[in-house]
């Protein structure tokens, strides 16, 4: 592997990681909506309070450990004082 | 059981306590030390305001209500939060680049520094916030009320409690808010406080939930089967309003005046948005963890008591005072945090784009630069801070009740929000214009106000009947049937037209408007902040941030100088070690010197972009620009007089050089005329002399020396006559006698007079009598004086052995030459623009005679004639041109 190959694999991954980052609330937005649209059928029964409780704490501190893991990579890709998407100046 | 004067003495010492907090942050900030202060983990903290006392109680109730619904108001943020990356960065980024002070200003800032737009949506803001500030008082008192008097949790306390607890806040807020006017409007102390309620509010409602699982119920498994068990067992939040209220608290968390000043005002540094980015949404999700097993149990062990006050009343229920006690803090640095952050936002708002303006327009033709300005800022604001809380202790009292008021957080919600599509669309459209923001936000906030806010405020009758009727009776007009739409969520209808509206009418206007130069560069600047603005150095610039001040202030002031000043300024501030530490105040300094030799904007500018990491906003650029027209202008002027000084200089030495020609020529021409008049006069006087003593001459020899005595007495009147001439012709008093005349005739007569044509004459005269049959109208003597002495100046100085002179006569059109030209040397280049003027002679070999009249006389007779006599060079000798008059020609 040459260098500049190295290079551009590298920028392609930041480029990614800003995608990732980008459609993370679309992820979000998924599995926060997503149940009440198969609840909200004809017969207006929803389902267990119990369980749905349990299922949104989980898939919240999911998206928590999701936004960390995406914030320390972004982190890592622009360390010192450059801000992300600073290299593609979106 | 803990009293109540108990309870007003712990809250006195928590309040004591968050003073010292605050005071002691203000201080290490001040000192530049504050290094915990400007950590991610206090950003985020001081974000949690988010979660007011409303949520605090309120989210029990609503969990005892609607099961899971209260979950929306904290999805919402969390959405956003994990979005961060797509949209809070850039917020953020606008608002330091821009120094953004309120939501108010990023609005205006946006829309071209629109002042009304400013007032609009500071109108809006307090108007959505004085119900919520109305709202966190209630709180506060009512958690009084519980523990004055246990087991009447629906009956007000007493009404002095809210009073004190306003004026307590207002007094917190204008100490830690309004210190001074900063740069960057960030309060460190404020944040610092809030963040410590924060952790406060936390701890008691984890505490309470850990409390209800573990020591009420038996672990996790036995709350879900109570849940099981409970009557909200069954979740069936229809989906609309599930996914409209995770929007709309979407919305808020952008657009509450509040969350917009912890969000994008006070933070300190760009970085520590991805930090918020995670911590937060888990500060919320540990908020809302305990939220149900707590509502199952409160319903559960306290069935028929107010479900908001469960978090309260289930430990008081237990007898755990401690952990009540802990509750009713958390509670209470709900309400504070809140309302100080909110009071905060409003006053900077108010002062800014309401007052100071109103302020500055009363005085109008102050200075407004003066200090006096700073204070009427300041008073401004702290009189603000006074009237919001003012506001909503007034909003409380008149309301009255709790039902009226238990829903007004998420009717604030959806006011503010209609700031929501002017933010939005001014940040990532750059063909938004003031026009369609205004139009926007003015219609959603008067159909919000109209279907929701009134319905909810009205208290009085009139009010009530007009709510009732509608106006003039029109039924579609009633806010509890928007439309005629009968039977709907009133929240959900009024999102839906409020904010359908306003994105109808924005979208609408902004297409059809035509935006000012000045939006559309901030408007530019919005949309692609990323492109113009580097990331924001942190708050305490520090060492760095000096370093590059000096490096600056080098290039300009140069170094001797620039070192001096850092020195002295270092010295100043006790550190003479070391570089200054870059605050206002040296900033101010550096900046008075910079702009000395760059100008004001200029400096502003670069010293700006050094330390406060913002980019340079139009008006600076505007005025920068002006600067640099206004020197460019100085220094085009100076080359223009550089260039007409050279130019004179120039004709100053020309015209010098030519004097002293002339001053030779004339001392030449005196030495000569002496000499002229001297010969003359001494042969007149020498045989006037003979004639007078010597009676013995003889007649022969006395009619010979009297003749000598007539021709030089003749050739003294004839060069006197001459030095007559020039002067009538030069002062132009002469008089033409213009006759029909033939040109051959005039050189003929001028030939003849002259001589050359007697034998012995001795140059050969060569002419083209074909051409010369020419009628002329002209004053014929003029004209021969003037040829005739140019055929004597060729008789007297052509050196050629066989001297000739040629007189041609050209025709070119109107115009007539006539051209005279020996085959002499001619007349060599330095004396040919002496030659026309008097007194001049060639310095020739050959003896001259003439007093050299002859060609200045020629030259004034020809200009009087209306034609011109020049000296044609090149043509092999001496050549004259005689310009004759297109008149002459026209006339004959």
């Amino acid at each position: 592997m040459n260098r500049r190959l190295f290079l551009e694999r590298r920028t392609y991954r930041r480029n990614r990681l800003q995608d990732a980052a980008r459609l993370a609330p679309v992820l979000a937005g998924f599995l926060f909506f997503g149940p009440v649209f198969i609840l909200t059928s004809e017969t207006g029964v929803g389902g267990g309070t119990g369980g749905w409780l349990v299922y949104f704490l989980l898939i919240w501190a999911g998206l928590v450990v999701l936004s960390a893991a995406l914030s320390a990579a972004l982190g890592r890709a622009f360390p010192q004082d450059r801000a992300p998407g600073e290299a593609e100046g979106d | 059981m803990l009293s109540l004067n108990g309870l007003v003495a712990i809250s006195v010492l928590y309040v004591a306590g968050l003073f010292a907090v605050a005071f002691l942050a203000e201080k290490r900030a001040a000192e530049g030390r504050a290094r915990w202060l400007n950590s991610p983990i206090v950003y985020t903290l001081s974000l949690s305001i988010y979660t007011t006392a409303w949520t605090f109680y309120g989210a029990v109730g609503s969990a005892a209500r609607s099961g899971l619904e209260f979950m929306t108001i904290y999805l919402g943020p969390t959405l956003v939060f994990i979005g961060w990356f797509w949209l809070l960065r850039k917020l953020v980024r606008i608002g330091r680049a821009q120094r953004i002070t309120s939501i108010a200003d990023m609005i205006s800032s946006r829309y071209g520094k629109s002042g009304g737009l400013a007032a609009l949506v500071t109108v809006l803001a307090v108007v959505g916030t004085t119900p919520y500030l109305a709202l966190q008082l209630q709180s506060v008192t009512l958690s009084f009320s519980v523990f004055a008097q246990p087991g009447v949790f629906d009956e007000l306390g007493n009404d002095a409690t809210s009073v004190w607890v306003a004026s307590g806040l207002a007094l917190f807020t204008i100490i830690f808010g309004t210190r001074s006017l900063d740069v960057n409007e960030r309060h460190p102390g404020l944040v610092s406080a809030i963040a410590l309620e924060a952790i406060v509010k936390l701890a008691a409602l984890v505490a309470v939930g850990l409390f209800v699982v573990w020591g009420v119920a038996s672990g996790p498994s036995d709350i879900l089967a109570r849940i099981e068990a409970s009557p909200i067992s069954q979740w069936t939040s229809n989906g609309a309003r599930w996914v409209g209220l995770t929007m709309l608290s979407a919305a808020a968390i952008l657009c509450l005046p509040r969350m917009f000043q912890v969000l994008v005002v006070e933070n300190a540094d760009e970085r520590h948005l991805a930090t918020a980015a995670w911590a937060f949404p888990l500060y919320l999700l540990l908020m809302s963890l305990f939220v149900l097993p707590i509502a199952v149990v409160g319903l559960e062990m306290l069935p028929g008591s107010n479900p908001d006050l469960y978090v309260l009343t289930l430990p008081l229920a237990f007898d755990q005072d401690g952990l009540a006690l802990l509750v009713f803090l958390g509670g209470f640095s709900s309400a504070t945090s809140m309302v100080i952050i909110a009071a905060l936002a409003l006053s900077t708002m108010l002062s800014n784009h309401i007052i100071v303006p109103i302020w500055l327009r009363i005085t109008v033709g102050d200075d407004p630069m003066t200090g006096d300005m700073r204070r009427v800022a300041l008073m401004a604001r702290r009189l603000s801070i006074a009237g919001v809380l003012a506001l909503g202790l007034i909003y409380y009292r008149a309301s009255g009740g709790t039902e009226a008021l238990a829903s007004i957080g998420l009717i604030a919600f959806l006011g503010v929000a209609q700031v929501l599509p002017a933010l939005l669309g001014g940040i990532f459209w750059r063909g938004a214009t003031r026009v369609g923001a205004g139009a926007g936000i003015a219609t959603g906030f008067a159909i919000w106000a109209w279907v929701l806010l009134l319905p909810n405020a009205a208290t009085s009758g009139l009010m009530q009947g007009l709510l009732a009727e509608g106006p003039f009776g029109i039924g579609w007009l009633r806010p509890a049937t928007p439309l005629g739409l009968v039977g709907a969520d009133p929240l959900l209808t009024a999102m839906v037209l409020s904010l359908g509206a306003n994105m109808f009418i924005f979208t609408l206007m902004s297409l059809v408007t035509f935006p000012s130069p000045m939006e559309r560069l901030q408007g530019a600047q919005f949309v692609n902040v990323f492109d113009h603005s580097a990331p924001a150095l942190g708050w305490q610039a520090g060492a760095a941030a000096a370093d590059d001040l000096l490096i600056m202030a080098r290039r300009i002031l140069g170094s001797g100088r620039a070192g001096r000043l850092f020195q002295d300024a270092a010295r100043a501030q006790g550190r003479a070690a070391s570089l200054p530490d870059p605050n206002p105040d040296f900033l101010k300094m550096l900046e008075r010197e910079l702009a000395g030799s760059v100008g004001a904007a200029t400096a502003h500018a670069m010293v700006y972009q050094i330390t406060g990491g913002a980019t340079v906003s139009v008006r600076e650029l505007l005025a920068v620009a002006d600067e640099t027209a206004q020197m460019m202008e100085y220094s085009s002027r100076l080359e223009r007089q550089s260039q007409e000084l050279t130019r004179s200089a120039r004709r100053l030495r020309e015209a010098n050089q030519k004097l002293t020609e002339l001053g030779e020529q004339k001392d030449a021409f005196l030495s000569q005329i002496s000499h002229e008049l001297r010969t003359p006069m001494t042969s007149i006087r020498a045989f006037s002399e003979l004639l007078m003593s010597d009676a013995g001459l003889d007649a022969e020899t006395r009619a010979r020396f009297s003749g000598i005595i007539n021709a030089e007495s003749l050739r003294l009147t004839r060069l006197l006559d001459d030095l007559l001439d020039l002067s009538v012709l030069e002062h132009g008093r002469v008089t033409l006698n213009e006759s029909s005349v033939s040109l051959a005739g005039v050189l003929d007569r001028a030939e003849h007079a002259t001589g050359v044509m007697e034998a012995g004459g001795r140059i050969a005269i060569l002419r083209d009598p074909g051409a010369e049959e020419i009628t002329l109208w002209t004053d014929p003597d003029r004209l021969a004086q003037v040829f005739i002495n140019l055929i004597s100046n060729a008789q007297k100085y052509c050196d050629a052995a066989a001297p000739e002179l040629r007189i041609s006569v050209l025709r070119n059109g109107p115009r007539i030459d006539v051209e005279f030209t020996d085959n002499g040397s001619g007349i060599p280049p330095h004396q040919r623009r002496l030659i026309f003027e008097k007194f001049t002679r060639l310095e020739t070999t050959r003896d001259a005679q003439g007093a050299g009249l002859g060609l200045a006389i020629s030259r004034e007779v020809m200009a009087r004639l209306g034609g011109g006599l020049t000296y044609v060079p090149g043509q092999g000798g001496a050549a004259f041109r005689v310009r004759l008059p297109a008149r002459a020609l026209r006339a004959a």
